[in-house]
């Protein structure tokens, strides 16, 4: 094996994965999913909901085990229990005197165990590796075809309300004195990030899917001071990870939802320490002149 | 370029609260505040912290919604002059995302949001809207810049161009002198008496007695309900003082403190 990767030429690396239909598909469905997460990451980084991002994404755990069960979409499962997280954790913290991140880390990890009962329970072909850590090598048509459903619906909402979630992360009491309803706003954000959660969870899995759903964003909010050019560094960046990720998960035999975090991870540690205004070591002369 | 307001005359109401009460889960916060200001006012809300004074401006905003009584802007109900953009808050430093990636040119076009589709793409009169606004607060050479980049004052004055954009005619501002320098001070007493003389309502939440006695054409003295109101020079005495402040004499040393107690979204 390794005597063939020193023999191939960079032209053979790119191109001859994509003789096989299952990296086709892997490839394209990855570079969606991290083009819709990172587009979303804006918002969960901005408004401070990386744990929320979090919550929902292990939450999502016994709605996929209950769909495959019952033979259902696993996504409308996986959606169904990522809302009712986000609606029990508003619940229990209205209801209670216990402190937000406490109710969100008490409600996330019950719904997962939950999830890790069920399938050990439920006798069926459930493979829980591939839930918890995704498997795009292996993705299905249908799967293929939910993904990019969800992914048109969240990139639509994302793109007609841009500017309106923006308004709301930024400053939500503004955005209800000139008549928008938060409300509304609240609840759309964590609908697109169920269904975000979701389509993540096909590549890298359950665990590291919140990875998407962040790092992209905390990567581009690094690089630079506009709202605009943040989503589409995020969006690139994500996409970017994906493919690579896939890429090198093909050539080298490793798991594949974990190579493409750990690109993510490595072009954030990029961005911490080239940033050019707000890295570690950041162009001086760049700061002086402003 | 002045906005040119329906009923513009000088006794029309812009602001009428009718014996207003609001209760949190049972806790009274305020009670039987009534209130009227008319077209062409300057009203400062003075209080002590937790005494309803943002309360009193969360209900005005349609916030919070009181368990009695009414409060209406421009003679409608809160919530449609929301939406008819006659409502501006500026609110204090406090609270907001400075590391946010935007720039002034954009904060203070989200005072035109809620005039523009719902894509909020600006058209021309929303970019002219902005330049003015900018220009009234003299910050147009800074359009550019990232807000967080701004000092204290030029922030103050960055939001208050939002409010200016949104082309309101009333005005609520939370603590405005609060943290701002001296030139910003004079530029926004400046721009207050110009706002008056447009016929905009300004109400004004302080703890600077000094501002109020300075520019302030009427007063409301609030703690849990409204003690006094009328005229600055008949209602600023040190009796009514006294009473507001629960008789510890106000020091007009203290800086401000922030409003807590403001919902956090």
């Amino acid at each position: 094996m390794s005597e063939f990767l020193i023999s191939i030429t960079p032209l053979d690396w790119l191109l001859d994965p994509l003789t096989h239909d299952f990296m086709r598909r892997a490839l394209m469905v990855s570079a969606l999913v991290g083009g819709v997460c990172g587009l979303l990451s804006c918002y969960m980084t901005l408004k401070g909901w990386a744990l929320m991002g979090d919550a929902v994404s292990h939450a999502v755990m016994p709605g996929v085990v209950v769909a495959y069960a019952l033979g259902l979409p696993f996504s409308l499962g996986a959606f169904v229990f990522g809302v009712g997280s986000v609606a029990l954790i508003g619940f229990v913290k209205q209801k209670s005197r216990i402190k937000e991140d406490t109710v969100i880390g008490l409600v996330f990890t019950g719904f997962f165990a939950l999830g890790l009962v069920l399938v050990s329970k439920i006798k069926s072909n459930i493979d829980l590796m591939q839930i918890l850590f995704g498997s795009p090598l292996g993705i299905s048509r249908s799967d293929v075809n939910q993904t990019l459903i969800i992914s048109f619906i969240v990139i639509s909402i994302l793109l007609i309300f841009r500017k309106d979630l923006m308004l709301y992360c930024f400053d939500a009491k503004h955005a209800r004195s000139i008549g928008i309803n938060t409300g509304i706003l609240h609840y759309l954000l964590l609908t697109l990030l169920s269904l975000s959660a979701v389509v993540g969870l096909q590549t890298v899995g359950i665990i590291l899917v919140v990875a998407m759903l962040i790092t992209p964003g905390a990567t581009a909010y690094l690089l630079t001071d506009r709202f605009d050019q943040m989503t589409l560094l995020a969006v690139i960046s994500s996409a970017f990870s994906s493919i690579l990720g896939v890429y090198i998960s093909y050539w080298s035999d490793i798991e594949t939802g974990g190579s493409i975090v750990l690109v993510q991870t490595l072009i954030f540690l990029i961005a911490f320490l080239f940033a050019p205004r707000y890295g570690i070591f950041k162009n001086q002369s760049l700061i002086n002149n402003d | 370029m002045n906005p040119i307001f329906k009923n513009h005359e000088k006794d029309f109401m812009r602001i009428e609260a009718d014996q207003v009460c609001v209760d949190y889960n049972g806790t009274v916060a305020l009670y039987d505040a009534s209130l009227n200001l008319k077209a062409g006012s300057i009203c400062g809300l003075v209080g002590m912290n937790g005494a309803g004074k943002s309360t009193f401006f969360k209900a005005l905003m349609g916030f919070v919604r009181p368990s009695r009584g009414k409060i209406k802007i421009n003679g409608i109900k809160v919530n449609q002059a929301q939406k008819e953009q006659s409502v501006a808050y500026v609110p204090q430093n406090e609270g907001i995302d400075y590391s946010f990636p935007v720039s002034v040119w954009d904060v203070v076009m989200m005072g035109r949001y809620g005039a523009m589709n719902i894509f909020r793409i600006p058209r021309e009169s929303d970019r002219r809207a902005v330049v003015h606004a900018l220009e009234r607060v003299d910050l147009l050479d800074l359009r550019e810049r990232p807000i967080g980049s701004l000092s204290g004052g030029q922030r103050k004055r960055a939001f208050l161009a939002r409010a200016i954009a949104q082309r309101a005619s009333v005005l609520l501002l939370d603590e405005p002198f609060s943290g701002v320098d001296v030139p910003t001070e004079k530029l926004m007493a400046e721009l207050f008496l110009q706002f008056r003389q447009e016929g905009h309502t300004i109400l004004i939440s302080t703890h600077d007695l000094n501002h109020v006695r300075d520019f302030c054409d009427f007063v409301v003295l609030i703690n849990k309900t409204v003690l006094a109101y009328g005229e600055t020079s008949e209602v600023f005495t040190s009796e009514n003082l006294n009473k507001t402040f629960g008789g510890i004499p106000p020091n007009p040393l203290s800086g401000p403190t922030s409003s807590k107690d403001f919902v956090n979204e």
